[in-house]
């Protein structure tokens, strides 16, 4: 059976000095070698751009890869709140320490402590980097920067530009990325998707891609591949990830060896806008910064049918700031999100279809005037009365949680490398950093950290052992069983011939996973999922239709891989919730909560990252753990009240 | 409320296109015009028919993938707002809907409602971008940039590169994208060393795939994110600057 041993590689000694010891002890490839170097670099979101633009300005030969029309439109550029930065600007105790502390806490003590150190450190440098590059984050009038408070932190460390840092912050990556394609340092494939990751003797060797408009299947060899392709939140179907974000680059490697972790590990966003009717195809966010100024409240009684003008002070519960009176309506994101979805299923919900909570901004109205409020959050309610048709300035916001992040992923070491040598993951995609829950203004830190600083530095240690071989060519017998997989893929989904839509299989897949592996979960709807999802698998892989040709656009067919992906892992998100017998941050099992209903974790058993081994289609997943030690911060109950 | 819908179908790049008509029933108010289509999509394929091919990611009017002609007009009727954020309540029962692409000789039809807008990327590669590459940059409050020049950088850098400027303008012409590009970097401290030589190269490479600029303001009027062609008139003069400034600067005076 399975060999594997999960060696995390985290450098001993200080947790301060640990990153500094690891680059000084890692081998380095010397200039002139390194353009003897092909890396391969699937997705541009930030954490792709980023590493893609600095490994070529090192001097590797890059190519680069998206299934967008062009690098700039990955799904990094909706983040819209900010970006982590322990400068300590505002003199208010900030600190690398408290930073790394903060992030160990809010991920529920399930991250692993030496990687959050390193991103703690390297947030500071990701924002010099950015201003040097042209992002213009909001300044004061001195010309100082500004930072801003976010959920889960006591101090303003989120630097910003207006509601739009990851777009801002996606363009400067982007741009440096575009300046490296003009040097001829970057080969960039735009419409071009990963269908499969190809090893030799158990190494990566390259990928196979799909040109999404010629419809051609090619190989490409690397010495390295780094899979920047971002998370799963779209296995829920109704998600704020854009339409086309997709686990397969991840699933396919995980299929190929590399084991997955933490897979029920995703956070559920408590402010965004409550699906209006059957035909919604995605959820859109409001900013955790609303959650400044808005009071979250629903009537305290049930079926009250009144308008929430007409219901007065005594008669509303705003459940928040009663429940945790020290944090309020800013409680980290996995509790507000939880007590929206608690009181909406007593029946306290509000709008058409009683599926979401009041976010009412009279009393700031009150308090600051409508000019301040508006200036604040213009932008976001002006969104909000475009899709609702509702003035927020006139009557409460309505707002429910949504699938907004994934914290699990492909397993990765300190050097961000999956169990596969030389296939690297890298943001989103990987597990490392943000334990059972991620704190606000954090995952465009984590992007740019693995992309600007931590993998270009990693990457030569790998690389140094290489030099002298002739890497794995595309002719290998590796490259074209792959390729004949792939195209077979393609014509056996075309020829099934059923009656439904990939996207209908989606929409009830996505049912299935946000019913029983959602906000809540438990022991008897889980195992109900484990027996639904295959079955539907069943049905789809019978039934589905998909229309047209192999060669050439062909977006059902896009579609209906991505689908077959979801199926599988969302069966393994399912899995792993089972499996693990505790609450912790967005892993709320009902059966573990305390009395007063808080995530009630289980140091002593469950104090490990679970990473999950690809057995073959049919067969039980096998799990893998990688204990977590904790020596710089000690495990607590997480409390914000 | 029920439409008709006139939609372009295009096979492929060499396919001359025509419309073809649709008659949508049930549309209901709250859905977005791409959830409209994603419906009209499932009736085609549940009919045997090959679904309308469309660009659409974020559905959140940030990443600039959408974009359709509706009823003539770039992203649709409502002002300030991207095709995926357009929501039915703005037709009206028994309208008829023209859905068109992207109409311009740089931004080639791939199929059906999807275009190729390549030549954007082509002038960002050609000078859109400030030189910094990572490593150890100083520290970011040692560049005060004052509150009004970074809010007028973040005003033009706020474009989302959808191309309805483009789709929009009787010449075709790129000028507002291009201009908002270099008004971001333009306006930056950091931007400063290489603003003569960025804004000749993006220029130039702008009009080696788009047509020229005849202040119609078409475009302002089509941008989601509302962009002022104030930005033209700085890359007009900007440019105009460059041509001297890039000889001084080699020494030719």
């Amino acid at each position: 059976m399975s060999t594997i041993t999960l060696d995390s590689k985290v450098p001993s000694g200080p947790i301060e000095d640990r990153w500094t010891n690891h680059k000084f002890n890692m081998k380095l490839v010397n200039p002139a070698n390194k353009r003897k170097f092909t890396v391969l670099v699937v997705g541009t979101g930030l954490a792709g751009a980023a590493a893609a633009a600095t490994l070529a300005q090192l001097g590797y030969q890059v190519k680069c890869f998206t299934f967008h029309d062009s690098p700039r439109r990955a799904h990094s550029i909706a983040a819209q709140g900010g970006i982590n930065g322990a400068k300590n600007y505002k003199n208010d105790g900030d600190s690398v320490h408290r930073l790394f502390y903060d992030t160990v806490k809010g991920g529920d003590f399930r991250s692993r402590e030496s990687n959050v150190h390193r991103l703690a450190e390297l947030s500071v440098n990701i924002i010099d980097q950015c201003v040097a590059q042209g992002v213009p984050f909001a300044r004061e009038y001195g010309g100082l920067l500004d930072n801003r408070s976010f959920g889960g932190a006591q101090v303003s460390r989120t630097f910003y530009a207006r509601g739009q840092t990851g777009q801002q912050l996606l363009l400067g990556a982007y741009q440096a990325l575009m300046q490296q394609v003009s040097l001829g340092n970057v080969e960039l494939h735009t419409k071009t998707e990963l269908l499969d990751v190809v090893t030799k003797d158990g190494v990566a060797a390259g990928i196979v891609t799909r040109d999404l408009v010629t419809g051609d299947i090619r190989s490409w060899a690397g010495h390295a591949t780094l899979l920047c392709t971002g998370g799963y939140g779209n296995a829920f179907y109704l998600s704020t990830n854009a339409m086309n974000s997709n686990v397969t680059a991840s699933w396919r490697a995980h299929k190929k060896g590399a084991l997955f972790a933490n897979p029920c590990y995703t956070q559920i966003h408590p402010t965004c806008i409550p699906a209006s009717d059957e035909f919604q195809s995605k959820l859109t966010l409001m900013s955790e910064s609303l959650r400044n100024d808005g009071r979250i409240w629903v009537p305290k009684e049930f079926d009250d049918n009144r308008a929430p003008e007409n219901i007065p002070e005594e008669d509303r519960d705003y459940f928040l700031e009663r429940k945790y009176p020290s944090f309020g309506n800013l409680a980290p994101r996995d509790i507000a999100s939880r007590n929206a979805k608690q009181v909406v299923d007593e029946g306290r919900g509000v709008g058409p279809i009683k599926n979401g909570v009041y976010l009412d901004f009279a009393e700031s109205i009150g308090r600051l005037g409508e000019n301040v409020v508006f200036e604040r959050y213009g932008n976001l309610f002006d969104m909000y009365e475009r899709i609702t048709d509702e003035n927020p300035m006139k009557m409460p916001m309505r707002i429910y949680p949504a699938s907004h992040y994934t914290m699990g992923g492909l397993w990765v070491d300190y050097n961000l490398m999956t169990n596969i040598p030389g296939l690297y993951a890298l943001g989103e995609a990987n597990f490392s950093d943000h334990g059972a829950n991620r704190l606000g203004a954090s995952a465009l830190m984590q992007g740019l950290a693995d992309g600007y600083f931590v993998a270009p530095n990693t990457i030569s240690d790998y690389l140094a052992g290489l030099l002298g071989k002739t890497p794995v060519g595309t002719d290998d017998p590796a490259f074209s069983t792959s390729v004949a997989a792939v195209q077979d893929d393609m014509r056996r989904w075309i020829a099934v011939g059923g009656t439904k839509s990939p996207e209908y299989y989606h929409r009830e897949l996505g049912k299935i996973v946000w019913d029983y592996c959602g906000m809540t979960r438990d022991k008897n709807g889980l195992e109900k999922a484990l027996s639904e999802i295959p079955a539907l698998r069943e049905e789809f892989e019978k039934n589905v239709r998909v229309l047209g040709d192999p060669d050439g656009i062909n977006q059902s067919l896009e579609k209906v891989g991505r689908v077959a992906d979801f199926f599988e892992l969302g069966e393994l998100m399912c899995r792993d919730a089972l499996m693990r017998e505790e609450s912790c941050g967005g892993h709320f099992r009902v059966e573990h909560q305390t009395e007063e209903g808080e995530a009630k974790r289980d140091d002593e058993n469950f104090s490990f990252v679970g990473a999950w081994k690809w057995e073959g289609t049919g067969t039980t997943s096998t799990l893998h753990k990688e204990p977590l030690v904790f020596e710089s911060v000690k495990p607590v109950e997480r409390s914000y009240k | 409320m029920n439409l008709t819908l006139k939609v372009w179908r295009q096979s492929g790049p060499t396919d001359p296109g025509h419309f073809e008509t649709y008659e949508t029933t049930d549309v209901k108010d709250e859905m977005s015009f791409l959830e409209m289509l994603d419906v009209v999509n499932e009736n085609l394929i549940a009919d045997g028919h090959e679904p309308i091919t469309f660009d659409s990611d974020c559905r959140e009017g940030i990443c600039g993938t959408c974009g359709l002609m509706i009823n003539g007009q770039a992203h649709g009727p409502q002002k300030g707002t991207t095709t995926c954020q357009l929501h039915m309540r703005k037709f009206h029962d028994g309208e008829t809907v023209t859905i068109e692409p992207w109409r311009a000789a740089a931004f080639p039809v791939l199929k059906d409602l999807m275009v190729d807008r390549s030549a954007f990327d082509a002038i960002i590669e050609s000078g859109g971008f400030i030189t910094a590459d990572t490593g150890g940059p100083r520290d970011a409050n040692e560049i005060l940039i004052p509150k009004i020049a970074a809010d007028s950088a973040m005003d033009a850098a706020a474009c989302i590169g959808c191309g309805a400027c483009v789709a929009a303008c009787p010449n075709g012409a790129a000028q507002l994208f291009t201009s908002a590009k270099l008004a971001h970097l333009n306006l930056l401290p950091q931007g400063q060393a290489e603003r003569w030589k960025r804004t000749e190269d993006m220029v130039e490479t702008m009009e080696m795939f788009f047509g020229s600029c005849t202040n119609y303001g078409e475009c302002q009027e089509a941008c989601p994110k509302e962009i002022p062609i104030d930005f033209i008139a700085m890359m007009n003069r900007d440019f105009l600057k460059s041509k001297f400034k890039n000889r001084k600067l080699q020494g030719q005076r």
